[in-house]
């Protein structure tokens, strides 16, 4: 009993001093990372860490592992936590890059003017309901009216005599920050039931009768109807004109201007092989397609 | 504690007269320093846990100048917005009642479920309780929160919705979720509460005459009722600061709602749900820090019920 | 009789309860595994997930969850025992021992989601271990804690005192006595208790979410040296657990089979599950006879 009491304890030990060296060596390397990297010629070896938006995940995970097995001996950790926690972190220097679905400069609280921003993409989001409504194109009046709480029926939009279930996103999520300033020019919505994921939203509106929200283009599928906004159609073609208004950039901050290993990341994502293959294979649009720009007071200028 | 024994009284001392060996009062003390040590290490991290939590859910009406009274009796939660004496809005009275209203709901519903099992697996039947009952509530324990919100979402949700009407999201939903969650808890504790009343006294009652029923109802749950009570208030603090799954099924509307089948929200959903879009440091971060604050005072609150109703048990 | 009939009533309803709460369970389980169970494969058990195409699987999930859960109890049987050996055995009836007690139980009543908070800015951030199995395993320490407590408490409270004065009243010195006969004695109800804590340390996701991660790096099964960054067996690398695997891919998760693996995935678990549970009857048992038997 004694031994192996002792056994564990020593093992707890090397543990510990494993961790505190492994531990050790990591933070050096981010402080460098942070610093700007004022270490020697900085080789592929090594690991960096983005955190943030859960929307920008999926593409930032798959970038990340054929990033890897193109480059052996780097490492890429992905993680999600929301785009709250990717500025977060990224301000406080504590990741290697912060992912967001708005501008840091939308953001309270996150001072912007260290960050650079890296927008890696375009999502295109739209309003969704569920199938039995009756509706597949209304006016953005409309729209502002059903948010807003002033139409509670579909049978005044020329749908079913059903009523209406708002579905709001969390608030402080990137996806309701942009659709609240493009979809309601800045309306609030009424008080209504609230989900913080697109997996989420996407099932409950394909299963309530009445239930309107809204998704980026990625998460539709047959089970929802997505609407058309004073005749629009929300497809990628019209997001790069900006027929359609309701998109936003996917953003990828680093403290300061990126080195080495991040540097090679971020360049990897922007180059035509991902922004042509893996951004529309996961339903995102390329930036470099786009034919407009907007800035983080919402300016739209033509590029 | 039971180790407490006569024969201790004087232990080390004792030992020394009477032995003499320095080894051995080595050993005790090396014993002592052991264990002692673990439950420092213990200690450190509830003591940590708990000012981290606190220093954070205080700087809501320290930092942030949010009024407390208006914290607990306000209605509207919007941490994110100032009012016009430019302090967040933090009205958590729908999260609290939430909260409040799921537990109640989910431990009425409960109790009766579980002390029934406890009595069953007790008294009853012993055998098929121990071999069938006791191993199936026992799994109950193990499966993930996110496969029951999983699972809430898609049968209990729908369920609800055909056949009593609203959204199917609600307090209704959160409570039978919970119920079943907290089943397992409250169960295995009844019966550590029944199976503590002697022997003798059960047969007492029998032997006077009494049926099974009346020994079980006016003799074991009698006495072993401040047990049981301290069963429900420990499931109903497990109830209290589930997350995961009642997220999933509540429908996290930050309003109190005018029906069980109407979209509410709890402490903990708005918690888990805000975390991540939030920035350290920041007001509408410290609120949510707040409602955790809220969280660990009400399983403090608990916690000091379940001692009240400890001392008054007496075989 | 009116008693008589009463008593008959009563005993009815409590077969009903009894026989409701079975059927709830067995309808709970169906439905889990009558979902999931038809898409576990041995292809669906080994192979990379996948992040928006169909056919991903859960191999390095599973070996994740299996690692952080040993690492955990690495870290947590020790304490536990030491904290409960104190709580059962040393522990004066104070008003300290009292505090202690509420602290212990405040600490296993926390939302998982603070505790994962926690972790995060404290391990993640302050101490720059980053996202990482050790991080995880810490956080679930914490996490588990207090139950493990609890259980090494009562299996010890469960040897009758005779044992314990038999011990002192051979000479022997308490941490002896505690050691060489108290021990060894509560080792089936300690065994069956961490058990079933490893089934809630494997269903864990709120707290793994800050800590562990939510994804895994490239793993490379030959790879045997835990320094390595590719290797299973690097304590400072991601880890994805399953359960945060099924809340990941159901808040954002793009594949077109996202249903069928996150039904897949809870089937596996729960299975898991069920064999921890049968194995914690049959081992507890085992070791109860065995130590009766000698």
């Amino acid at each position: 009993m004694r031994k192996r009491i002792i056994a564990l304890f020593s093992m707890l030990l090397v543990f510990a001093i494993v961790a505190a060296g492994c531990g050790s060596g990591s933070e050096t390397d981010s402080k460098a990372n942070a610093e700007g990297g004022n270490k020697k010629e900085e080789t592929t070896k090594g690991s960096i860490t983005a955190v943030g938006s859960s929307a920008l995940q999926p593409l930032v995970d798959e970038a990340a592992n054929q990033f890897m097995s193109k480059h052996s001996g780097s490492t890429i950790n992905v993680q999600g936590g929301g785009s709250g926690t990717g500025l977060s972190q990224i301000s406080e220097g504590a990741v290697d890059i912060g992912n967001s679905d708005i501008f840091a400069e939308e953001k309270d609280g996150i001072d912007a003017s260290k960050l650079v921003d890296h927008k890696v993409a375009v999502v295109g989001m739209g309003p969704v309901v569920n199938k039995e409504a009756g509706v597949e194109d209304i006016t953005k009046q409309q729209l502002i009216d059903i948010f807003t709480g002033k139409i509670k029926n579909w049978k005044d939009v020329g749908g079913k005599d059903q009523e209406i279930v708002l579905i709001n996103r969390a608030e402080g999520s990137g996806t309701r920050a942009v659709f609240e300033a493009t979809a309601l020019d800045g309306a609030t919505p009424a008080q209504a039931q609230e989900q913080d994921s697109s997996g989420t939203v996407q099932k409950i509106v394909s299963e309530t009768p009445g239930a309107i929200s809204y998704l980026a283009f990625s998460y539709f599928n047959d089970s929802i109807t997505p609407l058309k906004v004073d005749g629009v159609e929300p497809t990628a073609t019209n997001v790069e004109t900006n027929e359609w208004k309701i998109w936003a950039y996917e953003h990828m901050y680093t403290n300061g201007d990126p080195t080495g290993l991040t540097k090679e990341f971020l360049d990897f994502i922007l180059s035509d092989e991902i922004q042509s293959s893996l951004i529309t294979e996961l339903g995102y649009i390329p930036v470099t397609g786009m034919k407009v720009e907007r800035d983080a007071e919402g300016k739209i200028t033509n590029k | 504690m039971k180790g407490e024994s006569i024969l201790e009284l004087k232990d080390i001392k004792m030992t020394e007269k009477q032995w003499n060996s320095s080894t051995k009062i080595w050993t005790e003390q090396r014993g002592r320093m052991i264990t002692l040590t673990s439950v420092s290490i213990m200690i450190i991290i509830a003591v940590s846990i708990l000012y981290f939590v606190a220093s954070k859910g205080f700087s809501t009406f320290t930092v942030n100048k949010a009024s407390i009274i208006d914290f607990f009796t306000g209605m509207q939660w919007k941490p994110s917005t100032l009012d016009d004496l430019g302090r967040p809005i933090v009205g958590a009275l729908p999260l609290i009642f939430g909260s409040f209203a799921v537990t109640l709901l989910a431990a009425i519903i409960c109790a009766p479920l579980a002390i029934g099992a406890a009595v069953f697996m007790t008294e009853i039947s012993p055998k098929f309780g121990k071999k069938i009952l006791q191993p199936v509530i026992e799994l109950l324990v193990g499966i993930p929160s996110v496969v029951y919100g999983f699972v809430g979402l898609s049968v209990v949700v729908p369920f609800l919705r055909e056949n009593i009407g609203g959204s199917g999201f609600g307090i209704a939903a959160g409570t039978i979720v919970l119920t079943i969650m907290i089943l397992p808890t409250i169960t295995s504790l009844s019966v550590d509460a029944i199976e503590a009343v002697p022997m003798q006294i059960r047969e007492a009652s029998l032997a006077l005459g009494a049926t099974r029923w009346q020994t079980i109802y006016r003799v074991i749950l009698k006495t072993s009722l401040p047990g049981l009570l301290t069963a429900i208030v420990f499931g109903m603090a497990r109830a209290f600061g589930e997350a995961l799954a009642v997220q999933m099924v509540i429908g996290n509307s930050t309003v109190i709602p005018s029906s069980l089948v109407e979209p509410a929200s709890t402490l903990t959903s708005i918690l888990t749900m805000g975390m991540g879009y939030t920035v350290m440091g920041k007001a509408e971060n410290n609120a949510l820090w707040s409602l955790a604050l809220v969280l660990l005072l009400m399983s403090l609150i608990f916690i000091i019920i379940i001692r009240i109703l400890g001392r008054r048990r007496v075989y | 009789m009116n008693a008589k009939r009463a008593d008959r009533l009563a005993t009815i309803i409590f077969y009903a309860i009894a026989g409701f709460i079975v059927l709830l369970l067995a309808g709970l389980f169906g439905y889990i595994l009558v979902n999931g169970v038809s898409h576990i494969s041995w292809k669906f058990i080994t192979s990379p997930p996948q992040s928006f195409r169909a056919g991903g699987g859960i191999g390095p999930q599973l070996f994740n969850s299996f690692y952080l859960l040993i690492l955990t109890m690495i870290i947590s049987v020790p304490l536990a025992l030491g904290a409960g050996i104190y709580m059962s055995e040393y522990a004066k009836k104070n008003i300290f021992t009292d505090i202690l007690r509420t602290v212990i139980e405040v600490l296993s009543s926390l939302p998982s989601i603070v505790v994962g908070l926690f972790g995060f800015l404290f391990f993640v951030i302050y101490m720059g271990w980053g996202f990482s199995i050790l991080t995880g395993a810490l956080v679930l320490t914490i996490f588990n804690l207090p139950l493990m407590v609890r259980v090494v408490e009562t299996s010890l409270q469960g040897v009758p005192d005779a044992q314990r004065e038999a011990g002192l009243a051979l000479g022997i010195s308490k941490w002896e006595t505690i050691k060489k006969i108290l021990l060894p004695a509560a080792i089936p109800g300690i065994v069956t208790g961490i058990i079933l804590a490893s089934g809630r340390v494997f269903g864990e996701a709120a707290a793994l979410i800050y800590t562990a991660g939510m994804s895994t790096p490239i793993l490379d099964i030959s790879n045997w040296n835990p320094f390595s960054p590719t290797s299973p067996l690097n304590p400072m690398r991601p880890a994805e657990t399953l359960a945060v695997h099924i809340w990941k891919i159901n808040s954002e998760g793009l594949m077109p089979d996202v249903k069928e693996v996150s039904s897949g995935t809870s089937a596996l678990l729960v299975l898991l599950i069920l064999v921890f549970n049968i194995s914690a009857r049959w081992i507890g048992k085992f070791i109860y006879k065995r130590m009766t038997a000698s």
